[in-house]
């Protein structure tokens, strides 16, 4: 079998304006790391509502976050995704509903789709760390905000979270490193992001193994960029004295 | 809504979907156990190199995507074999992702079961060398089946996370259980309702399976 | 039948064993006693190359422990050896505990092993136990099939690295019993322990160990008469007070 190396691929013109094929890798890594702040700020909001509601001694509070998660956590990502790009517009009022069909580019409304669907996927996985953060703990420290007469919301917002998320620091990270991952399902539907922008190449120039690996070695770098910004801002969170938990 | 025009004469095809998944699923599970049974034991190995590249294929793993992998592979492994066997024999998307899920998972279990092995005291290693056993034989007789008995409801989670990750085989074009049920969906007109009973279908299998893990944790710590 | 020479270690900068030196003869019991982190455990363990050591020798049966050509695993196969937390192996059962290094290192026959298990598990009380798992038996009885354990491979020489401080008060006895039975049957045996009435009764030497250097080594009632050194005295005088 024949295959022709060619390195210098990423440099020759695409034929489109004046790009050369790298540019193609940029945009994507863009539209990816768009995709994933903007899932990831939802997921944190959201999973960080519903990890509280877990922790709280309420049952009604609890099961909802719980039944939120089961569903979460058990439909493929994928169909998920199928799911909010091709089921819900059609529930949605019809002038929410037109605007993503019609007003708006197919991508804005791909990028819409991807980020809400990674978004209350990982608000699933959020919520379980930030329940085990709270839950780690010690129980005096509730007490303790309580008996100074603060009000509960004031407990988990001065006390309790505070600590939480510097246990959870690691889990979090390896969260976001998960979202932009995760994201590159949304070349499934259409969404210009790295891996789409890798398989456009490989379509287009034939030096699939270059292709391929360097969209690869992207990803790669890019998880180990954020996997080590995010054990220096750790260190520089960390309370003296304090025990992280599942830190390594 | 969820109105279906002939979902009996679906069935069938839902059901041989079902066989590819459950296939896949199983021998990449098989697979992937075993490759990263050896990845730990070469990560936790006192050889530097064997431990540095078993290290190095574990993180690698780890931080590229899934569908990465699978769309590459698609493409790489029937390239591959054709040079190492120096035939041209075409090799099916499905042996493709099967290679990619194999490979992938690996370096997940690997991490599960490098744990797992950490977590036996060094005074069980002690007592198996004490005794005149060599090191295949300490792992093999003492060490991992400890550690395979502590790791059994991890390995079980992540099996049900490979289980919900065999439906990105879609993007290559095997035939498992929700690409047909999207294909179903696409020729009746009703991509809607498919894709919802796809999501159900998923849902009840690994929630019941995550209950069932769940149980099997409780009972074990006891 | 154990000769230690001139053993040092090293743990990277701190030195955990210093220059020691020491034999036990064939038939001859010795205590190996001291303050904890005097490095006695240490030196136990190089005895079967469970640690490794920088600079000596150790020679067991003739054989150098410390030579890389050694067969370290067949060397072990021949020393029995009984630890501080009993370390049965919780996965198997009594017998499959005694029996499994006699199946897959010695190549005896499952009979074979069983029924050898099984006569040694009689000998230490515990015929009755002998389908159960570790998890169900007392600290005392756990050892005590530890110590069935090394015998089944039926060893040149036991070593005993602190075998009773894990274990509750009213079960030190039962060990020591079956322990002081092996001597008087004329097994070779290096002790660390801390249990001076087992070291009376049947030691023939007590060697005293501080900051990893062998400071005294003796013949048991000179040893229990006047020792020599400071250290040991004090060690003797806190020991003893209890």
């Amino acid at each position: 079998m024949h295959y022709h190396w060619d390195w210098g691929v990423f440099f020759k013109p695409t034929g489109v304006g004046s790009e050369i094929y790298l540019n193609w890798f940029v945009s994507g890594l863009m539209m990816t790391l768009g995709v994933a702040l903007s899932a990831w700020v939802i997921a944190l909001v959201l999973g960080t509502v519903l990890g509280v509601m877990r922790s709280l001694p309420g049952k009604i509070a609890s099961r909802i976050a719980g039944a939120y998660v089961d569903l979460f956590r058990n439909v493929p990502l994928l169909v998920q995704l199928f799911v909010w790009y091709y089921v819900i517009p059609d529930w949605l009022p019809d002038n929410l509903s037109n605007w993503l069909k019609q007003d708006i580019s197919p991508v804005t409304n791909a990028f819409i789709t991807v980020t809400v669907c990674l978004g209350l996927f990982t608000a699933a996985r959020v919520c379980e760390q930030v329940r085990t953060g709270i839950q780690a703990l010690p129980k005096g420290q509730s007490n303790a905000g309580l008996a100074l007469g603060l009000p509960l919301a004031q407990v988990y917002r001065h006390v309790l979270l505070p600590q939480a998320f510097r246990i959870i620091i690691p889990p979090l990270t390896s969260e976001f490193l998960n979202i932009i991952k995760n994201s590159s399902v949304a070349s499934l539907v259409a969404l210009p992001e790295l891996l789409a922008q890798t398989k456009q190449l490989v379509d287009f120039t034939a030096n699939q193994f270059e292709a391929y690996t360097v969209g690869t070695l992207i990803y790669f770098a890019v998880n180990m960029l954020l996997m080590f910004f995010m054990r220096w801002v750790e260190k520089r969170l960390r309370v003296p004295g304090l025990i992280a938990l599942g830190g390594k | 809504m969820l109105h279906f025009s002939d979902l009996q004469g679906s069935l069938p095809g839902l059901w041989e979907g079902m066989k590819v998944t459950l296939q896949m699923l199983i021998m990449a599970v098989l697979g992937g156990m075993i490759l990263g049974t050896l990845l730990a034991l070469a990560r936790l190995s006192h050889n530097k190199v064997l431990a540095a590249l078993g290290g190095a294929y574990v993180t690698y793993f780890r931080s590229i995507p899934l569908l990465m992998v699978i769309s590459w592979f698609y493409f790489a492994v029937p390239l591959i074999i054709g040079w190492v066997t120096g035939t041209n024999r075409p090799i099916g998307a499905f042996t493709s992702c099967l290679v990619a899920f194999t490979m992938f998972e690996a370096a997940y279990y690997a991490e599960i079961v490098r744990a797992g092995i950490q977590a036996i005291s060094r005074g069980q290693m002690n007592a198996a060398y004490a005794l005149g056993m060599t090191y295949g034989q300490t792992m093999r007789l003492v060490v991992l089946p400890q550690a395979f008995r502590k790791m059994t409801p991890l390995l079980l989670q992540q099996s049900i996370i490979l289980f919900q990750d065999t439906s990105l085989v879609y993007a290559v074009g095997v035939l498992d259980f929700f690409n047909v049920a999207y294909s179903k969906g696409n020729i009746t007109g009703e991509l809607q309702q498919y894709i919802l009973l796809a999501g159900a279908v998923y849902f009840v299998i690994s929630f019941s399976a995550s209950r069932l893990v769940k149980h099997l944790q409780k009972r074990m710590t006891v | 039948m154990i000769s230690i020479k001139n053993v040092s270690k090293w743990y990277g900068d701190f030195q955990v064993l210093t220059d020691c030196s020491t034999e036990v003869q064939k038939g001859e019991v010795v205590v190996v006693c001291g303050p904890s982190g005097s490095g006695k455990s240490t030196l136990i363990k190089c005895v079967n190359g469970l640690e490794g050591f920088q600079q000596g020798t150790i020679t067991v049966d003739g054989i150098s422990v410390g030579d890389p050509k050694t067969n370290l695993p067949k060397l072990r196969s021949r020393v029995g050896m009984v630890f501080q937390h009993f370390e049965l192996f919780p996965h198997l059962t009594i017998t499959e505990n005694l029996a499994l290094a006699q199946i897959k290192v010695l190549g005896r026959s499952k009979d074979a092993a069983i029924d050898k298990g099984l006569k040694l598990l009689d000998r230490v009380g515990l015929k009755a136990h002998a389908h159960k798992h570790p998890g169900q038996l007392s600290g005392g009885q756990q050892q005590r099939v530890a110590i069935a354990r090394a015998l089944a491979m039926d060893p040149i020489a036991m070593l005993f690295d602190e075998p009773t401080s894990a274990l509750d008060p009213e079960m030190i006895n039962e060990v020591l019993d079956v322990m002081v039975e092996l001597a008087k049957e004329g097994m070779t045996m290096m002790c660390v322990t801390h249990e001076m009435g087992f070291a009376r009764k049947v030691a023939n030497r007590v060697i005293f160990m501080d900051r990893g250097q062998i400071i005294e080594d003796a013949k048991k009632d000179e040893f229990f008469g006047s020792p020599r050194s400071e250290r040991a005295q004090a060690f003797l005088s806190k020991i003893l007070a209890h």
